[in-house]
């Protein structure tokens, strides 16, 4: 038992070290057919995601509202589904804040922040919960219905700010109202990362032990493995799908109530810049697992981070980074064709 | 030096092995020297494609200016959204590229810039909503044109050449800038036909070519036979309007060449201030704060005329453009009546083409606007 998790904990350093190897050598590549130096391209490319405390703020910034779109996918994916309404998710829940955050001034600091938070996870979570809803109960295709879901948050957000809930005392935008000054949360301590990260962190973490120490989680795992098996031992399917879309809703929710009292302050467009599509992403490089999607998070939050500075250094287009992900998220799937296979690894008698 | 290059000796392989280390332990510190030199970095940053013959367009026009500066070297992102991740473009650009002047060229900018700019009082920041008053940070420049002048000079000469006498009008956003400039359209078109009118559709978006694209085939079908689309990039309605063979007039920065038949001319920003701002903060000069203004202090510009424009419409335009320079016209003038009747301003009354809090107002189309 304990040699074949050490065979499978190997297995998976050996094949993602693999592939980010095989990354790092077709990206240079690429970069070399541009005319630069591929170890001046890496250089930088550490420079600006982890050499300085800068970057490390960068590379965390970038990273700290991935982590809880990417939840939304992962969750749901667990138990079977496909769900790409983070974007969505996420701007329900702005609004949310938004709508409640208004009439909190005068709020103890930490009873707003909550009543916020429960507003924004709570929105996000119903958005997504509708999709499952819908899936279980009338056989709509979750996928479709999430990535039309997001249109339909984004036209809501563009209708609320500009009328119902405009500030028109933002001459050079449309936005909401602002949250009072007293709520909003601002960055760490001592550190230029905004809150977001420690939520994200934290719920990565609960999700992980929720979904590998509790019995909801384990039937989860054999509804997502194979859904007859999962009716036939009598699981309840359609509650547990409907927690899982609403537990993924909900952490993206989270991700846009952490953008308002962390960032902005107010829903605008500054909400849909694609975090719920990169979350995407993220999910699926970090195999649905919710440890493992702190740890891809950041690495695209490097990645990005550093893409700002290959622009500067080397004039090369922004597109590089996209292509530097394209790369990454291709090796990686290849990768995982490999699991399983790696024989010359494999103690004896397993 | 003996050697045959194809039989090298012991060495010559040592000594190039030596470069080869030698370079590459260069190579490593290159990236952080290469801005060491005296130079002052100065960073653009854009919310967008640099090239998007658009708003981001017209920056950049005006950081090539800015890197023509002898001892200037500019460092440019594209595509930076407007979220906690500027600020962090904007750190980068300080610590890692040494920048001692930034240019957010997105009012989105405005929260994280003011934030920077308390942390880096040493950095110049401007930006390019004007917006700066008394209590920001010392260390900001606001500065901005009065885009709705040559937009009044695009209605003349739009007036002078529809047919139809229908214009239309595509608009991003219902913000107070959209406002004027198409009032300032149809009143420079009411100037010379009274009779002229304007159907404005809002799209919603800063930057949506497929809706763009779209409204700019309705409004052609409605009858509209001169568009101008005050949205980021212009570039899908003025290619459309040519394709079905109307005129259009340009937006940011020069679009002649989109359309050499149908383009009669363009309201555009002349971004260059930032070239005085970078050499008085250089040399240790007063730079002003909040800087606006209009053809009269050189902070907007009239795109060429296309092949189309006659020359008597041409001498009209461009004496109105005087008009301007000299301030004895002005856009806002009584009696004047918005599209519901009510009346704006009474017989006599007259808004100065600078007076900022008017216009910051401005909620109403005028008269001849139809949406």
């Amino acid at each position: 038992m304990l040699r074949s998790s050490l065979y499978e904990l190997l297995e998976a350093v050996v094949l993602t070290t693999a592939a980010f190897a095989l990354t790092l050598i077709l990206f240079g590549a690429f970069v070399a057919y541009f005319g630069h130096n591929p170890l001046d391209v890496y250089y930088v490319l550490y420079l600006g995601s982890f050499a300085r405390s800068i970057s490390i703020e960068n590379t965390l910034t970038q990273a700290a509202p991935l982590m809880l779109t990417a939840l939304c996918t992962a969750i749901p994916a667990r138990a079977g589904l496909l769900v790409i309404g983070g974007e969505g998710a996420l701007v329900v829940g702005g609004i949310a804040t938004v709508l409640v955050g208004v009439h909190l001034a005068g709020f103890p600091f930490a009873l707003g922040i909550l009543i916020m938070m429960l507003a924004g996870a709570l929105a996000g979570g119903l958005w997504i919960g509708a999709a499952g809803a819908l899936r279980q109960y009338r056989g709509v295709n979750e996928t479709i219905s999430t990535l039309l879901l997001n249109y339909i948050a984004i036209a809501i957000l563009n209708h609320l700010i500009s009328g119902p809930i405009r500030d028109y005392d933002q001459v050079l935008r449309t936005a909401s109202w602002s949250i009072p000054e007293t709520l909003m949360v601002g960055v760490l301590p001592g550190f230029d990362v905004h809150w977001g990260l420690v939520v994200g962190i934290v719920l990565c973490q609960l999700l992980y032990v929720a979904m590998r120490q509790t019995t909801f989680g384990f039937g989860v795992d054999i509804l997502g493995g194979n859904e007859r098996a999962a009716q036939l031992a009598g699981l309840p399917i359609n509650r547990m799908v409907l927690i899982c879309c609403f537990i993924g809703g909900a952490a993206a929710g989270l991700a846009g109530t952490m953008e308002v009292v962390a960032v902005h302050g107010f829903a605008s467009d500054s909400l849909v810049v694609g975090f719920g599509y990169a979350g995407i992403l993220i999910a699926f490089l970090a195999r649905h697992n919710p440890m493992a999607i702190i740890l891809v998070a950041i690495l695209l939050g490097g990645i990005s981070a550093s893409g700002g500075l290959l622009q500067r250094r080397f004039d090369l287009p922004d597109a590089t980074t996209a292509v530097l992900q394209g790369i990454l998220f291709m090796m990686v799937l290849a990768s995982n064709t490999a699991y399983g296979r790696l024989n010359f690894l494999r103690p004896k008698g397993i | 030096m003996s050697s045959n290059p194809f039989k090298p000796s012991r060495r010559d392989i040592l000594k190039s092995s030596a470069n080869v280390l030698a370079a590459g332990a260069l190579m490593s510190v290159l990236p952080d020297l290469a801005n060491a030199n005296g130079n002052v970095t100065v960073g653009f940053i854009y919310v967008g494609p640099r090239q998007d013959f658009g708003w981001n367009q017209a920056h950049w026009d005006a950081a090539k200016k800015v890197a023509a500066i002898d001892g200037i070297k500019v460092v440019e992102q594209e595509n930076v959204p407007e979220t906690a991740e500027v600020e962090k473009v904007m750190e980068s650009m300080i610590e890692l590229d040494g920048a001692k002047v930034i240019f957010g060229t997105s009012f989105g900018y405005w929260k994280h810039i003011l934030k920077m700019a308390e942390k880096y009082p040493d950095v110049l920041f401007t930006h390019i909503g004007a917006i700066w008053k008394e209590g920001d940070p010392k260390n900001v420049i606001g500065y901005r044109g009065y885009t709705e002048e040559p937009h009044y000079l695009c209605g003349m000469a739009a007036a002078r050449m529809s047919k139809t006498g229908k214009l239309g009008f595509i608009g991003s956003k219902p913000l107070y800038f959209i406002y004027n400039n198409c009032n300032a359209f149809v009143l420079g078109a009411k100037s010379v036909n009274p009779d002229i009118t304007c159907n404005v559709v809002i799209t919603g978006e800063w930057n949506n070519p497929v809706k763009e694209a779209e409204t700019t085939n309705s409004l052609i079908d409605q009858g509209c036979d001169v568009i101008v689309a005050n949205v980021d990039s212009p570039k899908v309605s003025i290619e459309t309007c040519e394709r079905r063979g109307v005129f259009s007039c340009g937006y940011h920065s020069d679009l002649s060449s989109l359309a050499p038949k149908g383009f009669l001319t363009g309201a555009e920003w002349n971004w260059a201030s930032g070239v005085e701002f970078v050499k008085a903060f250089t040399e240790g000069k007063p730079y002003p704060n909040l800087k606006r203004g209009g053809f009269r202090e050189d902070m907007v510009a009239l795109s060429p005329f296309g092949e189309a424009v006659p020359e008597e419409v041409r001498k009209e335009v461009l004496a109105a453009k005087q008009g301007f320079i000299d301030d004895t016209l002005q856009i806002y003038t009584g009696p004047l009546k918005d599209n519901e009747g009510n009346v704006v301003l009474k017989e006599g009354e007259v808004k100065a083409n600078s007076d900022v809090p008017f216009k910051l107002g401005v909620k109403f189309w005028v008269d001849g606007i139809i949406g």
